[in-house]
């Protein structure tokens, strides 16, 4: 039995040797931090002996300015779907046609034909999520299904606010907010909608990505943030709520796409294959705590996640729910020109 | 006929030239990874941004250092000066002084302390000093949260002996990043100023007191001019990294509090204005070469009075 057990281990390690030093065993993957399960990499590992390499990023933008640079060595990237076209568009990613792929049976129909990508010729839904309000019910206790709580925020949680730096998602519950519909180019309301923000950021904290350690900790004590960090936030303290905005809130989608300089296509390619399968897909969520996009996939995901009040929403607030799509360029460059003063 | 006058003047020559090869490595180096880029940046600061970050090759406009100092409203296209940059500009150079003057405020004495140490246990000192290098700085940064934040040791500290009972927010403030800034710089103030007051000659300490001059006027009339050089030395050391700062007010400002390092990256980045950003890079390396302009006169000058 102990010899055994060392044998195992020592193929274990030369294999693993020899996956470091082939070079058609390596996968790199280019994935926003804190959001790629150990497990389901690990699980891939094994099965293709593959080398799987992981490095983080925390913007859509950052990805963007990094892979447009050259000389990354990524084979894979996560981008959001907004992002999507922008990447197929400067031809950075491959028509890697996971359409075609024997998993894509899984797929849930809804997550198909897709405006970013109609048909998948280019990507694979990662995870799902919408952007809520988190709050800590021992500060606060009032009503949290509103985007008031850092738009217009309650004494208690004036400074000490986190809120996603991510635009549409500011800009989006900010349009909401003052009864728009988004992709306004109403400049009246946009005024408003930027004489709220550049106001509401003097009664925040910070714009910062790291909510999963500094929620729980009280060093927030609000966030405009995912709801798949929000839960995780609350597993580390129950005192977390989670709120849907009543006056609206974006709904996301990250999908896993191919990038045309890859250098390991075809790992990427049975990557993408991987994680179309239910049981992987629920590696995926029952890490990052968002929903993913395959079929059957539940079925596999640890009990809490089925009741959460992060994943489940109630029926009330779903109408509230709208996918962020991709604007005309004339509104994009308009709201990222109110992102650029906010921000400034 | 050579004169012996020529043998000289050919051996100069050769020497000259020698010396000018034997540092080509170097300026080649110099040229390629500093003045190459540089010129990247005045070319790309002077074109059309591009729709994704990159710019428009070739396509000229003074858009980038336009928008350095101005900003034209969305709504009603008025321009006007682009006062947010300018508070971050200000703010930049105003932490950075704040820095550079309480480093030499906990410096000097440091330095003092170990240049008056018996030689044999100031390597040690030295050497307890350079501790800190040996640690990544976003380590370091990241090991600073924990002493800044709410529930971090600082404020468990005080709330524990009753100074206050709430927590302060000193994370997410400039107090934070200034805290940041002295701790990571202090070194690069203590070394230089330590390197000229072990130079220092304590006779003529000894002397001053002889002649029955105070403590303080023995350290404003003896000590700090004899150790000029170094202050000088270490201001510039600490002073130019704190302007360029990244990391610090990144990780301990929350992206909220910027400084000028950040205004930059986010014009590479979520901006997508690279020309801005280039612009903005080198007006920031202007103000530096001002500021040591501005130095060195003062240096030489005073040099020549003291001499």
């Amino acid at each position: 039995m102990k010899t055994a057990l060392r044998m195992t281990t020592t193929a274990i390690a030369l294999l693993a040797l020899a996956g470091a030093t082939h070079a058609e065993g390596v996968l790199n993957i280019y994935n926003w931090g804190d959001y790629t399960s150990p497990e389901l990499i690990k699980k891939f590992e094994a099965a293709n002996d593959v080398k799987v390499t992981i490095t983080d990023y925390d913007s859509n933008d950052t990805a963007l300015a990094k892979v447009r640079a050259g000389g990354h060595g990524f084979d894979i990237v996560v981008p959001s779907a907004n992002y999507v076209p922008i990447w197929v568009k400067e031809g950075l990613l491959l028509e890697s046609r996971p359409d075609q792929m024997e998993n894509f049976k899984n797929v849930d129909p809804r997550w198909v034909d897709v405006p970013w990508d109609p048909g998948r010729h280019y990507s694979v839904p990662w995870q799902w999520g919408v952007t809520g309000i988190g709050v800590n019910s021992k500060v606060y206790g009032g009503d949290i299904n509103t985007s008031a709580i850092f738009l217009d925020p309650p004494a208690e949680l004036v400074g000490k606010i986190n809120v996603a730096p991510e635009m549409n998602d500011v800009l989006f519950a900010t349009i909401k907010y003052f009864g728009g519909e988004w992709c306004t180019g109403d400049r009246e309301l946009l005024k408003k909608v930027r004489d709220k923000v550049v106001e509401a950021k003097t009664k925040w904290l910070a714009m910062d990505y790291s909510v999963t350690e500094k929620l729980p900790a009280g060093d927030y004590s609000a966030v405009y943030y995912w709801n798949g960090a929000i839960m995780r936030s609350r597993l580390a303290n129950p005192d977390i709520k989670f709120g849907y905005p009543k006056e609206g809130y974006p709904i996301f989608m990250d999908s896993v796409a191919i990038l045309k300089d890859a250098a390991n296509v075809e790992n990427a390619k049975l990557f993408m294959n991987f994680i179309m399968d239910p049981e992987n897909a629920a590696l995926i969520s029952s890490f990052a705590k968002y929903a993913n996009g395959i079929k059957g996939s539940e079925q596999f995901m640890p009990e809490d996640m089925k009741t959460a009040p992060e994943l489940v929403v109630p029926a009330e607030f779903e109408k509230a729910g709208e996918f962020l799509k991709s604007c005309s360029p004339e509104t994009v460059d308009l709201y990222s020109r109110i992102w650029t003063e906010l921000q400034k | 006929m050579t004169s012996a006058q020529d043998v000289a003047q050919q051996i100069e020559r050769r020497d000259i030239r020698n010396r000018w090869l034997l540092s080509a490595p170097a300026l080649v180096i110099i040229f390629l990874a500093a003045i190459g880029p540089l010129l990247v940046m005045v070319a790309y600061s002077f074109m059309v941004k591009g729709d994704y970050g990159d710019v428009r090759f070739g396509e000229f406009s003074l858009d980038g250092w336009f928008s350095v100092l101005f900003w034209r409203d969305i709504f009603d296209d008025t321009i006007g000066l682009a006062d947010a940059h300018l508070s971050i500009l200000w703010r930049s150079i105003r932490l950075s002084f704040i820095t550079t003057a309480l480093t030499l405020a906990f410096g000097f004495p440091t330095a003092y302390f170990i240049a008056t140490r018996p030689p044999s246990t100031r390597e040690v000192w030295v050497f307890l000093i350079t501790i800190p290098f040996w640690t990544n700085l976003l380590i370091r940064t990241f090991a600073m949260q924990e002493v800044v934040r709410n529930e971090g040791i600082l404020n468990s500290l005080m709330i524990w002996s009753g100074i206050v009972d709430q927590p302060v927010q000193i994370m997410y403030t400039d107090a934070a990043i200034l805290f940041g800034m002295v701790y990571v710089y202090l070194p690069l103030m203590v070394l230089p100023l330590y390197a000229s007051m072990e130079k220092l000659d304590f006779r003529l300490v000894e002397a001053g007191y002889d002649l029955y001059a105070t403590r303080a006027r023995v350290l404003w009339r003896i000590i700090i001019p004899l150790v000029r050089p170094g202050v000088i030395a270490g201001s510039i050391l600490v002073f130019i990294p704190s302007l360029g700062a990244y990391v610090i007010p990144r990780v301990l400002g929350g992206g909220k509090n910027m400084m000028l390092g950040n205004l930059i990256e986010l014009q590479f980045g979520a901006g997508r204005n690279w020309p801005l950003g280039a612009a903005m890079s080198i007006t920031v390396m202007l103000i530096v070469m001002l500021a040591l302009l501005v130095y060195v006169r003062n240096a030489t000058r005073s040099g020549v009075q003291h001499g």
